[in-house]
């Protein structure tokens, strides 16, 4: 390999041909502030426009400052990176910034959380010294995102996220100058935009330019009506990721905490989305099953691959993007709307209240499960399946606010029925980790024989698309992986190209599942933390003592009780759903 | 997409415009500069079709079209006038001989007027300094423009 020597603040160091100054700065632990700039590096995703100048460094014998962010460092160079010219020159860049920015921090969405916030905190702004024109924008609010670009600092973030990580094409930078934004086309809003509310916008957003749609109020609500029983269900990605809210380490496990803080906050049930992941892969892996046998006899008119629609922002995607290949996803419902539907039905009935009495509230990882859960065919007579959707933000400041010590909280249990899951279903929170729990159960009911080994380490990873053949007794099954809604678009290109062989592909939208949903913590760009998330995903997993979603007990019985077999027409009417022709439905009013 | 409603044998000519660019994304530009001169301006329709011809966002689109003031989104009146704004018409007063225009027609640069006859834009140096200030009209040149000769300009067109 190639290195180039060069000394950065008087410390003489050798990188790699072709690194920048901003990296060979970090490797030295020399720390350059940026602001625009954004390296997901396990993810592979990388953003520098170099357009907010943050990271300007002075390189001797050259005459103006540079960006440290996209300057390939060379032979010899000399670079200082916090001499009073550099200082000056940041501090003026930052005040400019500042002087078109909303100074309205302590009731902004972001308070606490603001790249902008925290640098002028750091470089120690306590007075604007440039005064001028501010630019005003109405707010755009749609059903799981706001935007409000008087707080956009151009950084190009969310607009590269959107067309080259997820290929969505929604946002884009549009005008010029002082005027210029970031924005969809001709300016209109999100909801007439083909927005799939993933949300990865707002995951990246260093200010409070994008942030969701917040419900916790209505939650608090809800919770203080005494003629309302309150029932909570949590998404698996949540319980590895909360407690970075709470201080504690990416990766730790918070499961037990955070059914002792639902049940403080005053929910009548503690349950669990596991519960519905399980009940997911009964009504996926049988439809799977069904259609591969069928294809398999010759009939031509069932189509595979069979792929996942568990997330739903992938739904959203392919309504508006590949209306044409609708009867190729599963038919079955998200785990979050299969337990809103069991909740107000079987669980209802169970208890003896009606539906309108019932408030069925999900905890996620994800901000398109607010858009979902307000679809119409999830609603009966008007009454939703799932009346309010949270993130896991939105989660954390609800406990703060009710006092509750989190860190101090002792490890519950979820309540019974809908709380029991197996560790097929805790993995429907990383990429790859549904078809891996729809694998170990199609095994089974397929061959008739016990696995061996339930871990698919074949089908883990971050790797943007992955493929594993599967030994199913004999026949072999092509399974195929995506996250990112850029690569799940190069599978579905293959599809409508006649030249994919995959047998079942599963789709999330977000890089890394829904562990890197756009309703989790923030990441400031450190992708350690994602990674960090999906091994405690898999640790969760291996922990438990049922590991197969056809194990678990109280599916079984929801299945005697109630539900009859999967597929059954029972189910047909509360667990599956159809999809509808979106491309229509954009831009022009 | 949306319903189109831009006429069969016009949305005919813009896809082969498209497709005289083979339908590169790079010649967007050049695609939008000729799509202007098809309709004479670049409505959201137009911008869809462009868009789904050379596979790129319609945001994307918008975006180039916002940037740049030779695209607009406004359909120009039947007698467009444009004001040259170059140097040598700029300093001999061209900025009195827009405001008359401005006031005049009751728009502003970039408008049209509401009955579509008269549209507003400015542009840079049509290479007649000799003239200066130059207006055009159309394909008409009016050289030595004084604002007080605004409303004989507009007279001629206002039957």
């Amino acid at each position: 390999m190639e290195t180039i020597k060069l000394t950065i603040d008087n410390k003489a160091i050798e990188v790699a041909k072709g690194t920048t100054i901003l990296k060979a700065a970090r490797e030295a632990g020399i720390h350059i502030p940026t602001l625009c700039y954004l390296h997901l590096h396990d993810l592979n995703i990388e953003n520098k426009p170099a357009g907010c100048r943050i990271c300007v460094v002075e390189v001797e014998g050259r005459r103006n400052l540079a960006p440290a962010c996209v300057t390939e460092c060379t032979e010899g160079m000399v670079v200082n990176t916090h001499n009073i010219k550099v200082l000056n020159a940041r501090k003026t860049v930052l005040e400019l910034i500042l002087s078109d920015h909303p100074t309205d921090c302590l009731i902004c969405a972001k308070n606490g959380n603001c790249e902008l916030q925290t640098m002028a905190q750091e470089f120690g702004i306590r007075k604007l010294h440039y005064e001028g024109e501010q630019s005003h924008y109405r707010e755009d609010t749609s059903p799981a995102i706001i935007r409000d670009v008087d707080k956009c600092i151009m950084c190009r973030r969310c607009e590269m996220m959107c067309n080259e990580v997820q290929t969505v094409g929604v946002l884009s930078a549009v005008n010029r100058g002082f005027m210029s934004v970031v924005a969809p086309a001709f300016e209109m809003n999100l909801d007439h935009s083909v927005c799939t509310y993933c949300g990865q916008c707002v995951a990246v957003c260093p200010t409070g330019a994008l942030t969701e749609v917040d419900h916790t109020n209505s939650v608090i609500r809800a919770l203080a009506d005494p003629t309302k029983t309150v029932v909570v269900q949590t998404a698996p990605a949540v319980r590895a990721a909360l407690g970075e809210e709470f201080g504690m380490e990416a990766g730790t496990l918070v499961t037990g905490k955070l059914a002792a803080a639902l049940r403080r906050l005053g929910f009548n049930y503690v349950f669990d989305t596991d519960f519905a992941a399980d009940l997911t892969i009964m009504e996926e892996g049988t439809e799977l099953l069904d259609r591969l046998t069928r294809h398999l006899n010759g009939d031509k008119n069932v189509p595979l691959p069979i792929l996942t629609s568990c997330c739903p922002g992938w739904v959203n995607f392919f309504e508006h993007q590949f209306p044409d290949m609708m009867d190729i996803p599963s038919t079955a419902r998200s785990p979050q709307q299969m337990f809103g539907a069991i909740a107000k039905t079987y669980f209802a009935e169970k208890i003896g209240i009606n539906r309108e009495n019932m408030v069925v509230v999900s905890i996620m990882p994800c901000l398109a499960k607010k858009y979902e859960c307000q679809r119409d065919e999830f609603a009966t007579n008007g009454n939703p399946d799932v009346d309010f959707s949270i993130s896991t933000r939105e989660l954390a400041h609800l406990i703060k606010q009710s006092n509750i010590d989190f860190n101090a909280l002792p490890d519950e249990d979820f309540d019974n029925p809908l709380g029991e899951s197996t560790g097929a279903a805790v993995i429907f929170g990383t990429t790859g980790g549904v078809i891996e729990a729809a694998v170990r159960t199609a095994y089974e009911v397929h061959t008739g024989k016990k696995l061996a080994k339930v871990d698919f380490e074949e089908l883990r990873g971050m790797d943007y698309i992955r493929k594993a053949t599967i030994d199913f007794d004999g026949l072999p099954i092509n399974i195929g992986i995506a996250h990112g809604l850029g690569n799940a678009r190069k599978l579905l290109q293959d599809i409508k190209d006649g030249k994919s062989e995959f047998h079942a592909i599963e789709i999330m939208a977000c890089p890394g599942g829904c562990i890197g949903g756009g309703g989790q913590p923030l990441h400031h760009g450190d992708s350690s933390v994602i990674k960090a998330r999906q091994k405690a995903i898999y640790v969760e997993d291996a922990g438990k003592t049922i590991r197969k979603s056809h194990e678990n007990p109280y599916i079984v019985k929801l299945y005697e009780e109630f539900l009859g077999k999967p597929l059954s027409e029972k189910s047909h009417h509360l667990l599956h759903t159809h999809y509808f022709d979106k491309s229509n439905e954009t831009f022009i009013e | 997409m949306a319903n189109i409603k831009i006429s069969a044998n016009k949305l005919d000519e813009l896809k082969a415009v498209c497709k005289s660019f083979n339908n590169e994304k790079g010649e967007l530009i050049n695609v939008l500069h000729k799509a202007q001169g098809i309709f004479g301006y670049l409505p959201a329709e137009v911008q869809e079709v462009i868009a789904k011809e050379l596979n790129v966002s319609v945001a994307h689109v918008y975006g180039v079209v916002s940037f740049y003031s030779f695209f607009t989104m406004l359909p120009k009146g039947e007698h467009p006038v444009s004001i040259c704004l170059g140097t040598a018409c700029y300093v001999r007063g061209a900025e009195k001989v827009i405001d008359e225009f401005k006031r005049l027609l009751n728009i502003n640069v970039g408008e049209t007027t509401p009955d579509g006859k008269f549209s507003l834009a400015c542009l840079r140096c049509v290479g007649a300094c000799g003239l200066a200030p130059v207006v055009l009209v159309g394909e008409k040149v009016y050289g030595r423009v004084a604002p007080d000769g605004v409303k004989d300009i507009v007279a001629e067109y206002a039957k």
